[in-house]
């Protein structure tokens, strides 16, 4: 075994044995990521996957900056007791506009992957407010203060920028036009109609927290309330390879 | 420094590496050890053999078993559905009215939908249907929709006031805080007090009566028992969604309520709803 015997060159020489080891390790990578790419199942195609409006991604933001995937997940995993309680098991596909996804790995709360449209929009600023309130045995904490802190969307432009250069599909148009899609969709009053054009007829257009001004409440519950809603399953044929 | 000792007879070879001087004794690994990898080798190739495991280009070698994890939870839910289906079509085929009739049907039904009850209603109406601030009691006689098995199958099937359903039961009270002067509203928050006998005083509450007649009644009744047909409460009970002190009464006038029920006829299959609606109907309040 002559290469073995060459061993005690890499065990006494730092630099080298870094090298090889980074190279091993790439190789380990390589054979596991790069699949994924060119996997025809890795994401499925399904119809309705939108990129988040600029109000949503707000409220995503506040959700992942709160820390709420601590506790709840968005991942409902293909076994019958989650898929009778969430609804219908997440799909890749749900999760191909998320930079970074949200599955989670932790359930103190309930999974919300579909928790869009299953409430009021005033069950969740309630909710939010004092969970205790409409659930008295929950034990999450109150976010009331979110309905105090106004929001303008000013950067939500530069973070969907951000987005697109990772892979999200937003044109130019939707870049130029996101504080105005902003703050149209927390208002029903507004002209909306180019918030619709650019993300779909199904946008929820309202004002989600009942008060006169655009706030966090807002964009975390226009988030909620998007969750899981996108994908037409109606059209959905499952893979039977996976 | 101390002296290296000498190889005794019975020794192991070593590595033959040697670093200042320490060699290292190239000892067996354990048996069980050494045959617990071999097997753990030989599974592994077996796994791969059995279930999906290989990725290829553009698919992943798929198994000689087939083995497919949404296949399966399918398979699953199927099973369930067909064990339940004489039921649920019973469910779906009997008479609403008649469903209490039969004490097995009933049966059924309460349960199933006490379990669609627990998973979807109660967040909103309490893991007791207690109800919240906002979010009806479902256990007392109140209902502001009726609360006929018909009228909840309605309820829950369409909910109130979304914008998801056409059918949703919809009503909107104005915010009176535009139509009325501050003092009427002061007045016919105390008469509206003073009829489930709350302490009001009587002089405004007097002059509230009229405010009621002129702007309430035509929701409210002239009695304000409420009338069910357009989801207005009844205001003599001393049952109050929103609160029934004076404060709360008065944000109720002024700016008005406006109570949201998601529609479940896209979520809950017929037989789900008519079977939680059963199960709200016994709770205790059903008419």
């Amino acid at each position: 075994m002559a290469i073995l015997d060459k061993h005690k060159i890499l065990e006494t020489n730092a630099t080298l044995l870094l090298v090889f080891s980074f190279l091993v390790v790439t190789i380990g990578g390589l054979v596991q990521i790069t699949p994924l790419f060119y996997l025809e199942n890795t994401i499925e195609k399904v119809e309705g996957m939108r990129p988040y409006t600029p109000l949503e991604m707000a409220g995503r933001d506040i959700y992942i900056r709160e820390g709420c995937y601590t506790c709840h997940s968005q991942m409902i995993r293909p076994m019958r007791d989650e898929v009778e309680r969430y609804g219908h098991y997440s799909l890749a596909a749900e999760s191909m506009y998320d930079h970074p996804f949200q599955w989670g790995s932790k359930r103190t709360g309930p999974d919300i992957a579909r928790v869009g449209g299953r409430y009021s929009d005033q069950w969740q600023v309630d909710h939010l407010r004092n969970p205790q309130s409409v659930v008295p045995e929950s034990v999450m904490p109150k976010y009331g203060f979110l309905e105090r802190r106004k929001l303008d969307g000013k950067y939500i432009g530069d973070v969907m920028a951000a987005n697109a250069m990772v892979g999200t599909p937003y044109t130019d148009e939707m870049l130029e036009q996101a504080q105005a899609d902003f703050r149209a969709q927390a208002d029903p009053d507004s002209d909306y109609d180019g918030l619709l054009e650019r993300y779909g007829d199904k946008v929820n257009v309202r004002n989600f927290d009942g008060q006169p001004e655009l706030t966090e409440m807002d964009a975390l519950v226009a988030y909620l309330q998007m969750l899981g809603t996108l994908v037409d399953f109606s059209t959905f044929t499952p893979d039977a390879s996976r | 420094m101390s002296k290296t000792p000498e190889k005794q007879p019975g020794d192991p070879n070593t590595t033959g590496h040697s670093w200042d001087g320490i060699e290292e004794f190239d000892n067996p690994m354990p048996r069980w050890w050494l045959w617990t990898l071999y097997v753990t080798i030989i599974w592994a190739v077996i796994y791969t053999i059995l279930y999906p495991a290989w990725p290829l280009v553009q698919s992943a070698t798929a198994g000689v078993k087939g083995w497919s994890s949404r296949a399966l939870v399918q398979q699953e839910m199927v099973a369930f559905e067909e064990a339940n289906a004489p039921w649920n079509a019973k469910l779906v085929e009997t008479p609403l009215d008649d469903i209490a009739k039969e004490a097995d049907l009933q049966q059924y039904a309460v349960n199933a939908g006490g379990a669609v009850f627990r998973t979807w209603c109660a967040q909103c109406h309490g893991s007791g249907a207690q109800g919240a601030p906002g979010f009806p009691n479902l256990l007392d006689d109140a209902w502001l929709w009726g609360g006929t098995l018909d009228d909840i199958v309605t309820t829950v099937s369409y909910g109130i006031r979304n914008e998801e359903s056409d059918d949703a039961r919809y009503s909107e009270m104005p915010a009176f805080g535009e139509i009325l002067e501050h003092e009427e509203i002061t007045q016919v928050v105390q008469y509206v007090m003073s009829l489930s006998n709350a302490q009001t005083d009587d002089a405004a509450a007097q002059a509230g009566k009229v405010v009621f007649e002129d702007n309430c009644a035509a929701c409210h009744g002239d009695d304000a028992t409420g009338d069910i047909f357009q989801g207005a409460p009844n205001l003599t009970d001393a049952i109050w969604l929103y609160g029934g002190s004076e404060e709360a009464l008065t944000e109720t006038v002024t700016n008005s309520r406006f109570g949201v029920m998601p529609n479940w006829d896209t979520r809950l299959t017929e037989a789900q709803i008519r079977a939680v609606s059963a199960y709200v109907h016994q709770l205790g309040g059903g008419q």
